[in-house]
């Protein structure tokens, strides 16, 4: 069974089709990517999967349930966690606050836990806290685990939004163009991290422009134009396919 | 020990230096109305604690979650008149104030939640002239709802509170440290708050509320409980403070006293407990008795200027040069400084983090 799934989705702003009967699917355990000309719908897409937008026309089933509407936190809680194309940390909060705000969804503790700061809630902060650490120094951050994400270099904090993302225990995480701005050293580094993450048994979805770091890592590419679905396979079929190429470089000059 | 260096760069754990500060402060503040044995000046720090618990609960709402609140005195009001209806000759109902007290900031958490509710899509400055409106409702009501509230009469003859068969009277002494008791417990409630998973959900919504929705963390229960332990505070300072005034009135509870009230936090620091109880103490202190006697030397000078008539430019001015001059605050928290102070440290703190990275790498 597909982990993820989009059947017929459909977005419309007023008269701007942002995406088009759009509809593939994920299984588990794989690492792919959706690319496309800027304005291609990519970041609609996963705008869709997380609940921001309601989808004019279709289904999305997330892990056997239809979360089509269903609230951004009800559809986190489910298993899907993301980052974003622009970094959206907790600005003034230590780099492990950021991590261990990412464990909401996992955490029990209630308004009477809080308050009364009962030993149950003590021993489960305890353990958000270890878990913290622990995705801290899986992304190669637990140097800076009293940082501001705020005060954190660039490079940094797209490896804590990501430590955030996977805090919440997901089953599926979204990366919106993880490698913008980053170096080639700090890109061979995410490689590297991402097939780390895969390891975790977490499914990997990102969208990316760097498309030596998209054809190295992904299994299957979904090619994405004016908010069309206009290839989908593996890599090596993907990169040749005529229409990609022009949705890309344009259109070959007709001949005669 | 080895621990207790660990402990403390823990930010999560609740064992911080704080704690020693605490003590310390609640100790100097029991045998402070001994030291300057006086009833008008126990009466003064009984009045100032009603403030500083109204303070921590006006922080809640508006330091740790974000939410400007500019009506925060309509909660105060709530509190006050709840105390006031089943405390009273009004109705000839007799709630026991142990009871009450506890009975009276879940009427206030209810109202803070029934208030809140319109205003969840609503941010910064909208959210604020709302707030506003409600400000000026809640008065407005009791001072029309004559048949229940006494109109602008108020409800007076409250009920004092008896401990173990011992009644309060009008000595404001015992009075005093109730409010004391009232305000470690707000204390240690704000705390737990502060370094909890709500607390955290708190700050994620004032930081960045799609990014804290994307968590997992539902934005509106997360919004409401804000509102509701907020207001829960100004129940409890509600009841104490109808008790020991013996009235409320719908004129205590205008305007003025929200701003007042936001003022102490703007000062004193926003988001951080020990900043709001000092700026809260200072306010008080200068609306009682600075001004005042500032006034009366001014006139034993021969000078004819009424200090306590400009207090609200005194105020204003006092707000200007904060922000001029220090805009998180006297005692702010570790975030809002760092917030305020960004631009000055960002660059070179970006830089060295770079430098580190490379070094790294390489």
């Amino acid at each position: 069974m597909p982990l993820l799934t989009l059947d017929h989705v459909t977005q419309r702003f007023g008269g701007l089709v942002a995406v088009n009967d759009l509809s593939f699917t994920i299984e588990p355990g794989s690492i792919v990517a959706m690319i496309g000309p800027n304005g291609a719908g990519k970041s609609t897409a996963f705008n869709l999967v997380t609940g921001i937008y309601r989808p004019s026309s279709g289904r999305i089933v997330f892990d056997g349930t239809d979360v089509t509407g269903k609230a951004t936190s009800t559809i986190a809680a489910l298993g899907i966690a993301r980052t974003f194309q622009n970094i959206r940390l907790f600005a003034f909060m230590s780099a492990v606050e950021n991590v261990t705000t990412g464990e909401h969804a996992r955490l029990r503790a209630n308004l009477v836990d809080s308050l009364l700061h009962l030993p149950s809630q003590r021993r489960e902060e305890k353990r958000a806290y270890e878990r913290a650490m622990e995705l801290l120094r899986f992304v190669g951050l637990e140097k800076f685990a009293d940082t501001y994400a705020r005060n954190l270099a660039y490079g940094f904090q797209r490896r804590l939004e990501i430590a955030r993302a996977l805090a919440s225990d997901p089953k599926l995480l979204l990366l919106d163009e993880p490698a913008a701005g980053m170096n080639p050293s700090e890109k061979r580094d995410l490689v590297d991290l991402i097939r780390r993450i895969r390891e975790r048994g977490v499914t990997v979805f990102l969208i990316e422009h760097d498309m030596g770091l998209v054809m190295e890592i992904s299994e299957r590419i979904t090619v994405l134009d004016h908010g069309e679905k206009i290839a989908e396979g593996p890599p090596a079929e993907v990169r040749n396919d005529p229409r990609v190429i022009e949705a890309y470089l344009g259109a070959p000059a007709e001949a005669s | 020990m080895a621990t207790a260096p660990s402990a403390a760069r823990r930010p999560l754990l609740n064992l911080s230096p704080g704690m020693r500060t605490a003590v310390i402060a609640f100790a100097v503040a029991v045998v402070l109305p001994f030291v300057h044995p006086n009833g008008a000046f126990t009466n003064f720090l009984a009045d100032a604690g009603a403030f500083v618990l109204l303070a921590l609960g006006l922080n809640i709402v508006v330091g740790f979650a974000g939410l400007l609140d500019l009506g925060y005195a309509a909660f105060f009001a709530i509190g006050s008149y709840a105390f006031a209806m089943l405390a009273s000759p009004q109705f000839g109902i007799h709630v026991p104030f142990w009871l009450l007290v506890f009975v009276a900031a879940g009427i206030a958490a209810v109202f803070g939640i029934l208030l809140g509710a319109p205003t969840l899509r609503l941010r910064g400055d909208y959210l604020a002239i709302v707030t506003l409106g409600f400000g000026e409702i809640v008065p407005q009501t009791f001072l029309n709802l004559t048949q229940w509230t006494g109109g602008p009469n108020g409800i007076g003859s409250l009920d004092q509170p008896v401990f173990f068969g011992l009644r309060f009277g009008f000595n404001p002494l015992p009075y005093y440290f109730l409010i004391l008791a009232l305000i470690a417990l707000a204390v240690w409630v704000a705390s737990n708050l502060r370094h909890s998973r709500l607390g955290r959900a708190w700050m994620a919504i004032r930081e960045d509320e799609l990014a804290a929705a994307h968590m997992g963390i539902n934005t509106t229960t997360t919004k409401l409980a804000a509102f509701a332990m907020g207001a829960s505070f100004s129940g409890l300072a509600g009841c104490a403070y109808a008790s020991k005034l013996q009235l409320v009135s719908p004129d205590q509870f205008g305007f003025n006293v929200s701003v007042f009230i936001l003022a102490m936090l703007v000062l004193g620091g926003m988001g951080n407990i020990p900043g709001v109880i000092v700026g809260s103490l200072i306010l008080s202190a200068l609306e009682r008795f600075i001004l005042p006697q500032g006034t009366n030397f001014l006139h034993g000078l021969g000078l004819n200027i009424d200090l306590t008539n400009s207090r609200f430019l005194i105020y204003g001015a006092i707000l200007v040069l904060m922000m001029l001059f220090r805009p998180e605050g006297l005692i702010p928290s570790r975030e809002r400084k760092a917030e305020l102070h960004a631009a000055d440290t960002d660059a070179d703190a970006a830089e060295q983090e770079q430098e580190l990275y490379t070094e790294a790498v390489h």
